[in-house]
């Protein structure tokens, strides 16, 4: 199989199943709740705004055509108009996104430095106590959980120790830099406006580093393991036999040996950054996509949550096709 | 290498480096005391938990740990430690409950699918991708969202997100199974189809299954407990780790406490599954095993 | 003390390795010694702990082993005592090494004309990419056509390739000694011959002294001056290669002989009877008494000490003396 017959066969899949997925959205949201008009207005609503609420809904009309009406509004991007912010469910997503891209983007790069760095300090030297921090450090990234992380390094570094913000992506009298990203540290960059680029960068750092730090974990286990794997081969053994130093076999020979399994698993925890988002979003109050989703659900917004949550499948299915594709490309095998 | 002669003795030999593994690995000692602890707490609850962990008294609300109230109290006045400790029931149960439901989807599913093959193994196989296309907790979110949220729908929804890992390994094992010879044989005997299923192709899936169980009882927590925190899991005032750490978040200054205690049981617990998991891991790859 | 090889003189050389199972006595004093030029075969089955030898020479034993005891003189200096600075300047400038299997050997990611520059570059003191016009003079030296190789990535070269890569990187710094740890024991058998042939003639052409790591009878035959004989981590025999071939003293060599074919030999092959002893738990007195067909009951109690029985034949056996006096032939 060459790589365009793989990465056709690839796309197709996806099709597929981004399909089904529409479908278990549909399902969740039109299917399961017994009576979702009432449980929005609550018991005794007068008659007349059941049905001004169901009409606007679609819920006057037979399943299947609301299925339809879903599938075709979905391929256009058209989910219809949320309950909430009476906006286009469609212009909501495309303002909070933005800010959900910007913080998995910092969490990536500071998991990405962090873990890579500790799991090769941890392989090499196994057993010594940077290994056992490093190890400790890493089970705790994945056994603390997220938003718990999160109020202790707000208590700590906001509350008591005033270091840094304590949510939000600006301060209250800041203007966001003019939109062309949507991302605020692109942005006030490109306008040239660093106070606010530097104000940007303090309210994102303690976020990005909670999110970050299950990715962190990750990389750090996977790199050491591949490392410590790498480490054993023989090619190691004739690069100390021709005396080269110990950081030259290390940082020549083995780092870049050791980097493909990495890599691969950078991919995919990309993908767990927008789960973590959901989490992390609410307790830093981050206007970002995992925060409107969370609150269209608490509110029963069913157009919200319905597109909202086809659009962050799309998203993580891009992700994973991109890990994917990444993983043939690199695989010498694919190579040959 | 040659630095070993090795007189055979394979089955002792693997025994002893099994026991060698387990005592080397100080971290899978400590994740199963963890565990042990947690059982016991769990069993006990009713005996360790000083006060009533759902009883409001406005009159002690917020106040701080003491002798009186070990972990302090809560805005409604409960006493955090009780809460805590009877919180360990709730997640025992979700955690049992949610590892039987979805370990059984998950090896119907893969069984069907790895022993029929062809279409239906294509069919099933997509449906799982479709599940995996989600961010798991946002999915379990929706659901216990749509279902309305309490423990029943918070299993139910964890248990929909969490099968197809099952799905996929009992179908490689099916698969494996399969094609031995003995099935053959039955096949041959006029065994029929379900039959062979049920009592030869299923039972043999069981144990890699139990091992994925084991290795993601953390992750169940977790999930149950950034859906309470979310609102979107156990309500008030059924006392749930991941919901106490959210009714602390308001008094997050001055009653540190309320979110940090609960946080502490979280992670605790979770450590104490991963350790294990690890250890589980380590033991069963044939590389270490050397 | 005086020392038996001009370039490298081993002695009483220990090493240990930590498992699971207990410590593997590994080494447990080894005897080795050469003159500059020589070429000495170190023979012996799979486990007698020839690899590990050569890899205690070169100081590249890694966890969960260790050199417990020993002394390494290469070159007038005490190789164990170097600090591994120090050592890292004798490692692939004054002693090369390469590798039973070649293209293992070889990192994946680099290519091979990098990977041989980096030697030179070491030992000369300059950047790797001034080293290639070496590097190409050497690639032809081995017999490949530097055009092509240069710029080739390991996983595009055969096993005979590779290894001729891994014997140019070995001798691109001129070193007084290379040592060999089965260097064709993972190749073709026409491939063998060959590789032997160029390790002769380069060496013949620079005048190292090899060390030759190897099972096979055959081998030492054709290539080596000398030989040593090693059993479960002892040395216990050495002796001239012709020497050897014509009087072995030692029972073990003597089964070892019998154990290989020969072209004119009409009597039947023979397998020495029993299994290499655990290391773990290694027999008492001399390692080889289980095995020997002439053990004698001093052999149980007491491990016999390599003494120089004629000139030049050394042997670790109670038949041909005792404890330090050597006794009329048995």
């Amino acid at each position: 199989m060459n790589f365009g017959q793989f990465l056709l066969r690839r796309l197709f899949l996806m099709i597929i199943v981004l399909f089904g997925v529409a479908c278990i959205v549909f399902f969740i949201a039109n299917i399961i709740p017994a009576d979702p008009v009432g449980a929005i207005l609550g018991g005794n609503a007068p008659p007349e705004a059941i049905n001004r609420l169901k009409a606007k809904l679609g819920y006057d009309q037979p399943l299947i055509i609301r299925f339809g009406n879903f599938i075709a509004g979905a391929l256009r991007g058209d989910f219809g108009v949320s309950l909430k912010t009476s906006n286009p469910v469609m212009k909501d997503i495309m303002n909070y996104f933005p800010a959900t891209m910007e913080l998995a983007i910092v969490a990536i790069i500071i998991s990405i430095f962090l873990g890579i760095t500790l799991g090769v300090l941890s392989a090499v030297h196994r057993n010594k106590a940077i290994d056992q921090f490093s190890r400790i450090f890493s089970i705790l990234g994945v056994s603390m959980p997220v938003f718990w992380i999160g109020l202790l390094l707000l208590l700590v570094f906001y509350f008591k120790l005033g270091w840094l913000p304590g949510g939000g992506r600006l301060g209250f009298f800041t203007y966001p830099p003019p939109r062309v990203t949507g991302m605020y540290l692109i942005d006030s960059a490109l306008a040239g406006q660093w106070d606010t680029f530097k104000e940007a960068l303090l309210h994102i750092l303690l976020p990005a580093f909670v999110l970050g730090y299950n990715a962190t974990a990750s990389i750090a286990r996977i790199t050491r393991a591949s490392m410590l794997d790498v480490l054993k081969q023989d090619f190691i053994r004739t690069a100390k036999s021709k005396g080269l130093k110990r950081n030259v076999v290390i940082y020549r020979h083995a780092l870049r040996n050791s980097m493909i399994p990495t890599i691969t698993i950078i991919g995919l925890v990309f993908g767990g950054l927008l789960e973590g988002a959901v989490l992390t979003e609410t307790v830093f109050s981050w206007p970002g996509l995992g925060r409107y989703i969370t609150t269209g659900m608490l509110f029963l917004d069913y157009p919200a949550v319905m597109g909202g949550t086809l659009y962050i499948a799309f998203i993580y299915s891009l992700a994973n096709l991109i890990v994917d594709i990444l993983y043939a490309l690199l695989d010498p095998r694919m190579r040959m | 290498m040659e630095k070993t002669a090795k007189v055979s003795r394979p089955f002792m030999d693997d025994l002893k480096h099994t026991a060698f593994l387990w005592r080397r690995s100080r971290l899978t000692m400590i994740g199963s005391v963890i565990i042990v602890i947690f059982l016991l707490i769990a069993a006990f609850a009713p005996l360790i938990a000083p006060y009533s962990p759902v009883e409001q008294n406005l009159s002690i609300k917020l106040q701080s740990p003491s002798w009186q109230h070990l972990f302090g109290t809560d805005q409604f006045g409960r006493d955090i430690f009780s809460r805590v400790i009877t919180g360990s029931r709730t997640a025992l149960w979700i955690i049992f409950l949610v590892s039987v439901i979805s370990g059984s989807i998950g090896i119907i599913i893969g069984v069907t699918a790895g022993y029929f093959g062809g279409i239906v193994d294509e069919v099933l196989m997509r449906i799982t991708d479709m599940f995996l296309a989600f961010p798991s907790l946002v999915l379990a979110m929706a659901f216990a969202a749509m279902l309305g949220p309490n423990l029943t729908n918070t299993i139910i929804a964890i248990s929909i997100v969490s099968w197809t890992t099952y799905a996929r390994l009992s179908r490689a094992e099916a698969i494996k199974v399969k094609s031995q010879p003995y099935i053959e044989a039955i096949r041959a005997a006029g065994g029929g189809n379900l039959r062979i299923m049920f009592l030869h192709v299923l039972p043999m899936c069981i144990s890699p299954v139990l091992v994925q169980l084991t290795l993601r009882m953390g992750t169940i927590i977790l999930t149950a407990a950034s859906l309470g925190f979310l609102g979107l899991g156990v309500q008030p005032p059924t006392p749930e780790w991941g919901a106490m750490v959210s009714d602390g978040r308001n008094f997050l200054i001055d009653q540190w406490w309320i979110s940090t205690f609960p946080g502490i049981f979280i992670a605790f617990v979770v450590l104490g599954f991963n350790l294990l998991g690890d250890g589980i891991r380590d033991m069963l790859d044939p590389r270490l095993r050397r | 003390m005086e020392l038996r090889g001009k370039l490298l003189d081993v002695s009483g050389l220990k090493v240990s390795f930590y498992t699971y199972r207990g410590v593997i006595k590994a080494l447990d004093g080894v005897e080795l010694w050469m003159d500059s030029g020589e070429r000495l075969g170190v023979v012996g089955e799979t486990g007698c702990g020839k690899s590990v030898t050569s890899l205690a020479v070169m100081r590249l034993i890694e966890q969960p082993g260790e050199i417990q005891a020993g002394k390494v003189i290469f070159n007038g200096k005490s190789l164990l005592e170097l600090s591994e600075e120090n050592m890292n300047r004798v490692r692939g400038i004054e002693m090369s090494m390469i590798f039973q299997e070649p293209r293992s050997s070889l990192n994946p990611v680099m290519k091979v004309g990098y990977q041989i520059g980096e030697a030179i570059a070491k030992s000369k003191k300059m950047p790797i990419k001034k080293t290639y016009p070496e590097v190409r003079e050497m690639l032809k030296l081995v017999g490949l056509d530097p055009d092509r190789v240069m710029n080739s990535y390991p996983h595009e070269l055969s096993g005979g390739m590779s290894q001729r890569v891994m014997i140019g990187m070995g001798l691109a710094t001129h070193p007084k000694l290379l040592i060999a740890d089965e260097p064709t024991s993972a190749l073709d058998v026409t491939i063998q011959a060959q590789i032997l042939e160029l390790l002769d003639e380069l060496a013949r052409k620079m005048g190292n002294a090899v060390m030759l790591i190897t099972h096979d009878m055959g081998v030492v035959a054709e290539f080596c001056d000398k030989v040593m004989v090693m059993y479960a981590g002892n040395s216990v025999e050495y002796a001239s290669t012709v020497e050897l071939f014509e009087r072995p003293l030692h029972p073990y060599t003597g089964g070892l002989l019998l154990a290989v074919p020969r072209v004119g030999r009409t009597d039947e092959l023979k397998a020495i009877k029993g299994t290499v002893p655990d290391l773990v738990d290694p027999p008492s007195g001399c390692r080889f008494h289980p095995r020997c067909p002439r053990v004698m009951e001093i052999c149980k109690e007491n491990r016999p000490p390599l003494v120089q029985v004629e000139p030049g034949h050394f042997v670790a056996c109670y038949l041909y003396g005792n404890e330090g006096e050597v006794k009329e032939n048995a």
